[in-house]
């Protein structure tokens, strides 16, 4: 047996070997704290004018930066200190105002030839970077309790309008209830409803009072409405956390009803907080006559007495506002300028023509969470949030002409305009939403989870390392290059694939670097055992390397089972964990088998050797 | 055919059963009275960890707090005498953190925010769902392939020696009063693939046995496949040790009770894989027809 791989296995090795330095490569370049400018509308240019500004500003303030570069979308300056960086934030945006927004980023200083291979360097988790991790849940059924109130309001009016007779008709949880005086006024409104409002479908039960009209949402419309209460909470989402300033913000639906937000080197998480957590809407509703409608507080009563009585049914709501901004009016008193969409301002006007003279309120909901606190079965306090909704009339106005697409609003506080043209702007929520969970890590933990997870890397490594020289000697060596192997090439794969390194991934690696070591341990035993057997020593080589490959497979892939699982029920820092398991699984499945057996062949393959240094 | 030493493993397999039993006996009465200290992940909560620059006196932090009204704050050491690690009862609620922060900061000494965790109740009720679900499909998905690589019996030995693992690990925790976080979740998680990895290998190789060796007892064809894959057991054991040890030591405080786990985990997976599995494989009677491969081309010799 010669023990010998033809040429071309031996080349693939090599290529194997030269892509795993290329990509794990990016990694040994720490990247440059960076701020990053942009501007509010993807309209805005930022150029090389504004480039000059910035750096202006920077070196009036004494703060060392080097390397500005715009690519008239956005600028990036790189700074010589991490600590510099806030202050720099700081010292820009107070140049540039508000209209720019002005992020802390990392800028990576990996050359530019690796760049062009595509090499990046691995991800951070948030446990290593430092910053805010938030779960929120969208509350779906709040949403549909506000589409069947509107639903109601449309009845109503269409019964109406095609002059169908009912004594009531009202919410009642999630089904809108009508009364009739006659058999033949509710097959009417049937039909009427039937055909115009297709949302709705008229339920009946046997033993069902024939005067009484009960409509619940239809499926497909209720899972219409919570797939786009989710997808507008994102999207508002997002915006807002544009907003923010953050570089490479994460923002994800996760299952069903919840989202999840991940910034990244956030230092006030105070002010992430209230902004995504601000789950704030705006309904304009003209105000009521008589004894029908809401009684609603006003949020600064200022001569307008405690309350106003609103109709139930808005005219718009925060969804139909495309732009919304800050700014003061004649006498210097803050004021948001909201823009409609067409539909909005085709609403707006529609609903203030004919009302010229009554007044128009300004109701700001917002929603928030209280918790509870009960004792359950088992004696035990537990505590429930429960969710509750303020709404407050922020302003109430004469219409004093039609209105249409843009106008504006008065009678805030300078603060609240500013946060309510945010709001605004950002989107509002469709559904309101409550934080699950909210993880914080400061950037000092992070970067002291790094140091820590090297070195134990470091030491763990060591360690393994010279236990198989101790053990193995002359094969220990081929084991531990292959270990080496293992690890540079498992940071190659997880930069490739965007992989996110958390501190239990790190663990992960520490964990495979001990396990790696199993398949040249099965397959040196294995040889052993055949030379003790008195096989020849090439002999012994090939057997030991065959017989162990199917305990080998046999182990890998149960474990392979065991990581996919867990990546499958666990949350990111465990998903990392068992991201860094499987993909050293199956590294050191290549470097433990093919690797040592062409280091094997290499070095004693087709020659007569009289003792096996093993 | 070797001159390798055989030791009798199969010889002390009632004194191990009985180890075994009184393991499990023990873990599950703690498990079932005690229960397991739950880490915020699966309890919810708040916690907040903060950086001194100088050792902290957790007294006075607590006092300090109790003082601003917060109801009986929690405030314990944390990985060092600088770090500290603070829970709070009651309400979880939005910017608690920042006031429990500004409460410190107050104080005479420089305090840094490093941590803040909050679960909501409703999270950690699914986590704990989640886990246990994800911990049994685990093993049925693993009984299966080992079932179809194998055969039944060894599945059931297999199975029965993570069971044992997972339970000693659990009831380990619970006597001694570790706390059960996400990461001990992951921890006994890798258990489990860690020890079936050693219950495999010794598996394979007296399925290898059972096919070689023609005359011999089921006892003998154990002793035999144990003796043969010591070597390697502990080996392996060590290196996985050796990583762990430097995890335990450097790793820092959010994964110390993962490498306790882990440790524990594999010292009891090294113990079972050569024990549990191959104690249940003989009292299931495993033997050579169990194991042999249908011969193609078998039927067609016995023809006249």
């Amino acid at each position: 047996m010669p023990n010998k791989f033809p040429l071309w296995k031996n080349i693939a090795i090599l290529l194997v070997v030269t892509f795993g330095f290329v990509f794990a490569a990016p990694n040994l370049y720490p990247p440059d704290p960076a701020i990053q400018l942009s501007g509010q509308s993807g309209a805005m240019q930022i150029d090389a004018a504004v480039l000059q500004k910035v750096e202006q500003s920077l070196d009036e303030a004494g703060i060392a930066h080097f390397a500005g570069e715009s690519d008239g979308e956005a600028l990036l300056i790189r700074l010589q200190d991490m600590e510099l960086q806030l202050r720099a934030k700081e010292v820009i945006q107070a140049t540039m105002g508000g209209d720019y927004i002005v992020a802390l980023n990392l800028a990576p200083t990996t050359p530019d030839w690796l760049r062009n291979l595509g090499g990046v360097p691995m991800k951070l988790g948030l446990d290593l970077s430092g910053g805010v991790h938030f779960l929120l849940e969208v509350d779906l059924a709040s949403a549909l309790a506000t589409r069947l109130e509107s639903d109601l309001e449309d009845v109503k009016t269409a019964l109406r309008e095609e002059r169908v007779r009912y004594r009531s008709f009202e919410l009642s949880n999630d089904q809108i209830v009508g009364q009739f005086r006659d058999v033949e006024e509710v097959a009417r409104a049937k039909t009427l409803i039937r055909t115009n409002l297709r949302d709705l479908q008229p339920q009946s039960q046997p033993g069902q009072n024939p005067l009484t009209l009960v409509l619940k949402l239809s499926e497909i419309a209720s899972r219409e409405i919570e797939d786009n209460a989710i997808k507008q909470n994102l999207t508002s989402l997002r915006n807002r956390v544009n907003e923010l300033g953050v570089s490479e913000p994460m923002v994800s639906r996760q299952g069903k009803n919840r989202i999840v937000v991940e910034l990244p080197g956030v230092q006030d998480t105070a002010e992430a907080k209230r902004i995504i957590g601000k789950t704030a809407n705006l309904e304009f509703r003209l105000e009521a006559s008589g004894r029908v409608g809401e009684v609603f507080d006003f949020r600064n009563p200022k001569g307008q007495g405690p309350d106003a009585r609103l109709e139930s049914k808005a005219v718009i709501t925060g969804e139909n506002v495309t732009d919304a901004r800050a700014s003061f009016d004649e006498n210097g008193r803050p004021q948001v300028n909201i823009t409609l969409d067409a539909k909005g301002g085709w609403q707006m006007g529609y609903a203030t023509r004919d009302n010229i003279g009554r007044r128009l309120g300004v109701l700001f909901i917002e929603f928030k969470t209280r918790l509870e606190k009960s004792i359950d079965e088992n004696g035990e306090l537990v505590l429930t949030p429960v969710p509750f909704v303020e709404e407050n009339i922020i302003s109430l106005a004469t219409v004093q002409a039609q209105l249409g697409k843009q106008f504006r609003i008065t009678g805030l506080e300078q603060r609240e305009s500013s946060e309510l043209a945010l709001l605004l702007r950002a989107g509002a929520l469709a559904a309101p939403m409550y934080i699950v969970e909210e993880r914080t890590i400061g950037p000092s933990l992070g970067a002291d989870n790094i140091a820590l997870g090297v070195k134990s890397v470091a030491v763990g490594m060591t360690l393994v390392l010279l236990f198989m020289l101790v053990v193995y000697r002359g094969f220990g060596v081929f084991a531990n290059i292959a270990l080496a192997m293992n690890l540079v090439l498992l940071v190659a794969f997880m930069s490739l694939l965007g992989a996110t390194l958390t501190l239990p991934g790190i663990a992960g690696i520490v964990l495979t670097v001990g396990m790696a070591v199993d398949a040249n341990v099965l397959i040196f035993s294995r040889i052993r055992e055949e030379l003790a057997a008195g096989a020849s020593i090439q002999g012994s080589i090939s057997a030991g390397y065959d017989r162990a490959f199917v305990s080998i497979l046999d182990a890998n892939i149960t474990t392979l089972i065991v990581a996919l699982i867990l990546f499958l029920i666990g949350s990111g820092p465990v998903q990392g964990f068992a991201v860094t398991l499987s993909i050293g699984i199956l590294t050191s499945m290549f470097t433990s088998i093919v690797m040592t057996r062409g280091l094997v062949n290499l070095v004693v393959g087709g020659r007569k050797i009289k003792t096996l240094w093993i | 055919m070797t001159n390798l030493k055989i030791y009798n493993f199969m010889g002390l397999r009632k004194v191990a059963a009985v180890v075994s039993a009184v393991l499990l006996i023990a873990s599950v009465a703690s498990l079932s009275t005690k229960g397991l200290v739950l880490g915020l992940d699966f309890s919810g909560g708040t916690q907040i960890e903060v950086g001194y620059e100088q050792p902290a006196d957790v007294g006075a932090i607590r006092q300090q707090l109790e003082g601003a009204g917060f109801d009986g704050p929690v405030v314990i050491q944390y990985g060092s005498e600088t770090d500290v690690l603070i829970r709070l009862q009651g309400k979880p609620e939005l910017g608690l953190s920042e006031k429990v922060y500004d409460v410190l900061e107050d104080g005479s000494e420089a305090v840094e925010l490093r941590r803040v965790d909050f679960v909501g109740p409703q999270i950690g009720e699914e986590l704990r769902e989640d886990g246990g679900l994800g911990m049994l499909t685990a093993l049925a998905v693993v009984m299966l392939y080992v079932a179809i690589r194998f055969q039944l019996k060894f599945a059931i030995g297999a199975v029965l020696a993570l069971a044992h693992d997972v339970l000693i690990t659990l009831g380990f925790f619970s006597v001694v009063g570790l706390e059960f976080d996400l990461t001990v979740l992951a921890a006994i998680l890798a258990v489990v693939g860690y020890s079936l990895n050693d219950t495999i290998v010794v598996s394979d190789r007296i399925r290898e046995n059972f096919r070689k060796i023609r005359k011999a007892t089921p006892i003998e064809v154990i002793n035999e496949s144990l003796s043969q894959t010591l070597w390697r057991t502990i080996n392996t054991s060590t290196t996985t040790m050796l990583v762990l040890l430097a995890l335990y030591f450097i790793g820092g405080e959010l994964i110390h009770n993962f490498a306790v786990a882990l440790m524990v985990g594999v010292g009891i997976g090294t113990y079972s894989s050569i024990y549990v599995a191959a104690t249940v494989m003989l009292a299931l009677k495993v033997d050579r027809e169990d194991l042999l491969e249908p011969v193609e081309g078998e039927l067609v010799d016995d023809l006249p």
